[in-house]
């Protein structure tokens, strides 16, 4: 970890460069974004970026890349950045990262390359995130970007699911001369990047952008596809011919707190509402079709303190909510959420209600939600998952009125692919059972990572399963081991 | 892109479409059902399957209008295209031979019913069907039902055919007659499975309803379909559609169901004004052409 004697192609003296400061994101100011889904970071500019790229200490074991689950040679990119050849840093993040653009913008740096950076020792870390963005972006601006040719293998490879941890493995494999074709259920390609996170973290556009990409670069898609029923792993691996499947089909389904009146007409999952917004553009009825309840001055609450919860409340600000709570029954500190997030949501006016948990659903006799019951708690001792426990406050009821609410507590597992798929094993929660080091299956020929293996988790680890299984299927494919 | 092969109508409102859908015509089973969207801006409608040709592979779907998609949808014609067709989704019907079987089919729902039918009767089931409508018109499927069934009832709200009534009319008559009944398979309104639960639950005998809730991808991910199952939550797609009809809470269905009421009103009037609109405008069109005279005659 400690600095590089090698000569730098960094004119900044490797003392000067704590001084810098880490640059700033520009972005959105917060009262104009809350009511908009354009995007609230903007992005670098290319000095702010060269900029941010000189305050890299150029470690000799860079502990960034160590602690990235794909493995991005940041060193060598942050390089590429300070001599300005900005396409040569895109083209050095691509060798192990199919989606910068992506992860650029939704991965929780500070959970790996930037947690472990060793600037944050004295001072705020190197901006890898933001740089990466930069780049990607910078590359597609250019409209030129390196499609890598190779010979093919005559080996062929069925990906169930097109979100991150199945794009991953397509995009790795497609570089190896495999042919690889990319199941999705839905009619839009993405998964969780189009159907889960808003427009206003993650345009559209931007994975339209990488589609693009892997389609160059010769990977095929089907949309409205649901392995399982539309078509099974035996079909892929028997008549269909595929050498190997990949099973990447995320998150599954919601789960919901079990209390009273959970089915009032007003209490969306955050997978449904953030559907509705995302995939549906219901938000743009009439328009679009699909309708969703009117959020114009009305008060919403999510309840969770994760990602998704604060996607599906921003959201619901931005379509007019005149409250907008977070119902969360840990304090600050447990919030699984990026600290970026939950700084960005308390800036827009989000109100978190810490330490709360709802008891019940109130209705107004007919059905509808008009607020929710609640309780406020108090921390003991540390559970199973280390964190500490919310345990409730005796008299401590409160109704709070409320429109609509978003449960965002999490997932289970989607049994469709394991229940039609004999030999493949799962775990005692429904999860498919794979090995964390190659991702294969208890079926041979199948591979599988991502929620599906792990239960919910982030982009970034679904594309470092998705990395794993793309080289052990290279593997399998060429020894034919099992 | 699916491309229809061939559309007509079985009654007012009510249309069947042969679609190309091979990988779908291969895995249909009973009781399953797929999810289209018409246009790029189109919502996800869960759409019932009368039927499928593996060999073909076509899958014949049935739809009766009641908003604006599925009015939408039965303006198409064949050689038209549907932008999304996707399943066959939910677990096929249970089917194994349990001896008399009474399938109810209520409407629309008779084209849910009749494949369910055909196969309890593969099965060895002795099968009497039930198929009720609110008048001539719109009794669907008697043919194919009367094809794979023992007995067929028919009933008409109106009495325009067969019998005045209601299905739970020949239920109970079944019933109080004595004939010893198995199992029952009922699908249509809410209002009428719900009506049959209430009576079966009292003999004692095992029934099974097909739920149509509010549904959005149709795979488990999004919870949308949850319907009250023994006061648990199950989604009518990954878990169903069919339940046992005793457990199911009816009431919490018919609320969920009306969530978008207002929505869905404001959407088909807009869908009608539009239509109104063109074919005043065509009218319009074809009157101008009209006193024009023949193009190419006027020197």
């Amino acid at each position: 970890m400690s600095p590089t004697a090698k000569k730098s192609v960094n004119p900044l003296p490797m003392k000067e460069r704590m001084k810098v400061p880490r640059q700033v994101m520009p972005e959105q100011p917060a009262e104009e974004r809350a009511h908009n889904f354009t995007e609230v970071n903007l992005g670098y500019s290319a000095e702010l970026a060269q900029q941010e790229a000189a305050r890299c200490l150029e470690c000799a074991k860079p502990t960034c890349t160590e602690n990235c689950p794909v493995g991005v040679k940041v060193k060598e990119f942050v390089e590429l950045i300070v001599v300005g050849d900005f396409l040569g840093a895109a083209a050095k993040i691509r060798e192990d990262n199919v989606l910068p653009a992506v992860t650029g913008r939704v991965c929780p740096q500070e959970d790996h390359c930037e947690g472990k950076c060793l600037l944050s020792k004295k001072v705020k870390p190197l901006g890898i995130g933001y740089l990466e963005r930069f780049v990607a972006d910078y590359e597609k601006r250019m409209g030129t970007h390196v499609v890598p040719s190779v010979p093919p293998t005559g080996k062929k490879i069925a990906v169930v699911g097109s979100g991150p941890s199945g794009l991953t493995v397509a995009g790795d494999l497609v570089q190896k001369g495999h042919k690889v074709r990319v199941f999705e259920a839905l009619h839009e390609l993405g998964g969780v990047l189009v159907y889960g996170i808003p427009e206003f973290r993650l345009p559209k556009q931007i994975i339209r952008e990488q589609l693009d990409y892997m389609r160059e670069m010769g990977v095929e898609f089907e949309t409205d596809v649901v392995v399982g029923r539309t078509v099974t792993i035996d079909d892929l691996m028997g008549e269909e011919g595929y050498d190997a499947v990949y099973v990447g089909t995320g998150a599954g389904l919601p789960q919901f707190m079990n209390i009273p009146g959970e089915h009032f007409n007003g209490v969306y999952s955050a997978n449904e509402f953030l559907t509705r917004i995302n995939l549906m553009k219901a938000y743009k009825f009439p328009t679009y079709d699909e309708p969703m309840l009117d959020l114009q001055g009305k008060d919403v609450a999510v309840i969770g303190g994760g990602n998704t919860a604060l996607d599906a409340i921003r959201s619901a600000l931005r379509l007019g909510a005149r409250k907008a709570y977070v119902i969360y029954r840990r304090s600050d500190a447990e919030m699984p959420a990026r600290a970026e997030e939950v700084h960005h949501a308390r800036q827009e006016g989000i109100d978190f209600q810490m330490l709360t948990a709802p008891v019940e659903f109130l209705s107004d006799g007919k059905g509808w939600l008009t607020g929710a019951r609640c309780v406020r708690m108090e921390l003991g001792e540390p559970d199973a998952s280390g964190r500490r426990r919310p345990v409730p406050m005796q008299g401590s009821e409160f109704d709070l009125p409320l429109s609509v609410a978003v449960i965002a507590i999490g997932t289970s597992a989607n049994p469709i692919v394991q229940s039609t798929t004999p030999g493949l094993g799962t775990n005692k929660r429904g999860y498919i059972q794979a090995s964390e080091e190659t991702q294969r299956t208890t079926r041979k020929g199948v591979f599988a990572g991502g929620d599906i293996v792990t239960g919910s988790a982030t982009v970034i680890l679904a594309m470092g399963a998705g990395r794993r299984a793309a080289k052990s299927i290279h593997e399998y494919l060429t020894t034919g081991e099992w | 892109m699916f491309k229809i092969i061939r559309a007509e109508f079985l009654a007012p409102g009510i249309k069947r479409f042969v679609i190309e859908a091979p990988r779908i015509a291969r895995k249909q089973k009973p009781g399953q059902f797929v999810i289209l969207r018409i246009y790029e801006e189109g919502e996800r409608i869960p759409v019932t399957i009368e039927n499928s040709d593996p060999e073909r592979g076509t899958v014949n779907i049935v739809v009766q209008a009641a908003g604006k998609t599925t009015e939408l949808l039965n303006t198409l014609n064949t050689g038209d295209q549907i932008l999304d067709v996707v399943g066959p989704l939910g677990k096929p019907s249970e089917i194994a031979k349990y001896g008399t079987v009474v399938v109810v089919g209520g409407g629309v729902g008779t084209a849910m019913a009749y494949p369910t039918a055909a196969a309890l009767k593969r099965a060895g089931n002795r099968v009497i069907s039930i198929v009720g409508a609110r008048n001539k018109e719109l009794v669907i499927l008697e043919p194919e039902m009367r094809a794979v069934s023992d007995a067929v009832m028919i009933t008409t709200d109106d009495g325009s055919y067969a019998d005045k009534g209601f299905v739970t009319d020949k239920l109970r008559q079944l019933i109080q007659n004595g004939t010893r009944i198995d199992l029952v398979v009922a699908v249509g309104p809410i209002v009428m499975m719900k009506a049959i639960a209430e009576m079966t639950r009292k003999e004692n005998i095992h029934t099974v309803v097909s739920l149509n809730p509010i549904m959005i991808d149709g795979t488990g991910m999004c919870g949308g379909c949850r319907v009250l199952i023994d006061g648990k939550s199950e989604f009518a797609c990954v878990d169903g559609p069919e339940f046992d009809a005793h457990r199911v809470d009816f009431a919490v269905l018919v609320q969920r169901n009306s969530m978008y009421r207002d929505a869905e009103q404001r959407s088909l009037a807009e869908f009608h004004r539009c239509r109104s609109e063109a074919v005043t405008r065509d009218l319009e069109h074809a009157a101008a052409a009209v006193s024009a005279g023949p193009q190419g005659e006027q020197p």
